[in-house]
């Protein structure tokens, strides 16, 4: 059985395309102009935001919105949504911090163990979008409220209170916190490791993305499920992989607020699966999948970290961020919406 | 008609039975290579039926599959493809967002390296290759797929399966959503298919287009085979009879 077509000696260069156009085809040029826009801007209205401790603040601040919308704009290219993914990270951090200081358990152990929680719900929420056929948009909502429902109510089970506490006083703290919570001094900026795990996120989903086979599959089970199932792609193991990071993504960002604050809130995390839903779509992420960018979202988590905190540099109220926000999606999506058009055009 | 054990598609006695219900009933048919059979019935006659049974969507209750001259039992797409059948579905199979060459190998990229990275340069380069070879007109292997004209994608979703089919390419109404130039188009790449040597089976409800193309033509008729002609030694009105049953 031949699998590939017959070789030939004329190597024929594939037809002369410009390279230019092609390149502003990508998914994450809009988010890469503003980003640069809303950057020029601060450094104009807000003399800190280009000190090395403002850069290192906002850099935070975006590393741990970013790391997420990575993993959330991978699953929304695969046409999935995960509203579970911002009460995970606070779910995540619950569990370490309870387990240790209310249970005794090793934090290295405890650690683990979130991890394998995280991924185990990740699989259970790819599992159930796949095998009902119903909307993750729905899924997710549901396993949101357990999750958020489970902080409160066993937080406060365990210290009658909302946050956990003591949790820089357990046994090995220090040696799991550099891998999380660590600050590395570059010049006289503190860049904190999360910082260092958003790049390598950025960059693994990069390269899973636009490389592997894998990434290939993401585009076409969002772009065209059945499409995908016809010609041969794994459609379920691809999305419940899918949810698998996303949950895994979670756990990372939960492990870094945990250690980065030594203590964590039942409410940490609620909320913020809009902010990653909208760092996607402001990255180029289209709502009905097939396509976007982890750079994209990368640079729309850059953009929302930079703003929160040049509203605070700049001495305004931080409520504009919200306003702000909403305008930058609604351009965003204006924007999308006019791809998509040049896409669906024609036949 | 060659009676070789080595024809790529060899169905013997297929029947399908939905609870009481037969959809097709004792149904034989040999595809040489190089050669293009046209199934033709009306609505409901079964032929969509056939077609997922051979393709491996649905198995046969009775009767036998040869592929190449082997006997298969498809559980699945996936193992109809593993033989070597390809279909060209109705609605494509195809991902607008994705460029053309990708169409043409998803869920069978090509890779290289150590690192088994996709190699979209040899994706690319053999697509090209291809579309030439099929004449398929469109800008560039690395276009867009949603940009391509109607012709253009039935052209595209045909040469995938050429490229894959090691067997049989089974084409379910290639051309019922196309205009008359179009339609020219994809008949001629088609008739480029039969000059490299692939058995091609055809569904369509265009008895023009059958006789344009097809070598042999076979009826159902409320999942009874009518019979075989070749298409040399009939005629429209004769086919039409069979189908209908009215004055066969």
């Amino acid at each position: 059985m031949t699998t590939t077509a017959p070789a030939r000696d004329a190597d024929r260069e594939a037809a002369p395309t410009g390279r230019a156009p092609r390149a502003l085809r990508r998914p994450e040029v809009g988010a890469a102009v503003a980003a640069l826009a809303v950057l020029v801007f601060f450094a104009v209205v807000a003399e800190q935001f280009l000190t090395p401790s403002g850069i290192g603040t906002w850099l935070n601040s975006a590393s741990r919105f970013g790391i997420m919308a990575v993993a959330v704009a991978m699953l929304m290219i695969g046409g999935e949504f995960d509203l579970s993914a911002g009460a995970m990270t606070g779910a995540t951090g619950l569990l370490v911090g309870v387990a240790t200081t209310g249970y005794g358990l090793n934090v290295w152990v405890a650690v683990l163990v979130a991890l394998v929680v995280a991924v185990a719900i990740g699989a259970l929420n790819g599992f159930l979008v796949v095998r009902t056929g119903l909307p993750s948009f729905i899924v997710t909502l549901g396993t949101f409220f357990v999750l958020q429902g489970i902080d409160l109510a066993l937080v406060k089970l365990v210290y009658g209170q909302v946050a956990v506490q003591g949790f820089s006083d357990v046994p090995y703290f220090d040696s799991v916190r550099p891998l999380f919570g660590g600050v590395i001094r570059v010049g006289g900026a503190s860049i904190s490791v999360s910082v260092l795990w958003f790049l390598a996120v950025t960059a693994v989903a990069t390269l899973v993305l636009l490389r592997t086979r894998a990434g290939n599959w993401v585009f076409a089970v969002g772009g065209a499920q059945a499409s995908a199932r016809a010609t041969g792609v794994p459609v379920a193991r691809t999305k419940i992989g899918l949810f698998m990071t996303t949950a895994g993504a979670g756990w990372l960002v939960g492990m870094i607020s945990l250690f980065q604050s030594s203590t964590v809130q039942s409410s940490t995390g609620v909320g913020d699966e809009f902010i990653y839903i909208i760092c996607a779509v402001v990255g180029g992420c289209l709502l009905t999948g097939g396509y976007g960018s982890a750079v994209g979202a990368a640079l729309g988590a850059l953009i929302y970290g930079m703003t929160r905190q040049g509203v605070v540099y700049a001495g305004w109220d931080s409520n504009w961020l919200y306003a702000f926000l909403g305008v930058m999606l609604l351009a965003a999506v204006l924007v999308n919406n006019w791809v998509r058009q040049r896409a669906e055009r024609l036949r | 008609m060659t009676t070789t054990t080595a024809a790529p598609l060899r169905l013997e006695g297929v029947s399908k039975h939905f609870g009481g219900v037969t959809a097709i009933q004792r149904f034989d048919l040999e595809v040489a290579p190089g050669e293009i059979v046209a199934l033709v019935g009306d609505n409901g006659a079964g032929k969509s039926t056939l077609v997922k049974i051979i393709s491996g969507l649905y198995q046969p209750s009775e009767g036998t599959i040869e592929i190449n001259g082997e006997q298969v039992t498809f559980r699945d797409a996936a193992d109809a493809r593993a033989k070597g059948v390809e279909v060209v579905y109705q609605d494509l199979a195809l991902v607008d967002l994705q460029p053309v060459y990708m169409n043409l190998f998803l869920g069978r990229e090509l890779r290289r390296g150590p690192l088994r990275v996709l190699d979209r340069k040899e994706m690319a380069r053999q697509t090209q290759q291809l579309v030439e070879d099929l004449d398929v007109r469109i800008p560039s292997a690395r276009a867009l797929l949603g940009d391509l004209s109607g012709g253009q994608r039935q052209g595209i979703a045909i040469a995938r399966a050429t490229h894959w089919a090691s067997g049989l390419v089974l084409m379910d109404e290639p051309t019922a959503a196309l205009g008359v130039a179009e339609t020219a188009k994809v008949e001629e790449v088609i008739l480029k298919l039969k000059s490299r040597g692939a058995a091609v089976l055809i569904v369509s409800h265009n008895l023009d287009q059958v006789f344009r193309i097809a070598d042999r033509v076979t009826v159902l008729r409320r999942g009874t085979q009518v019979g075989t002609r070749p298409t040399a030694g009939t005629d429209k009105n004769e086919v039409i009879g069979m189908i209908t049953g009215l004055s066969s």
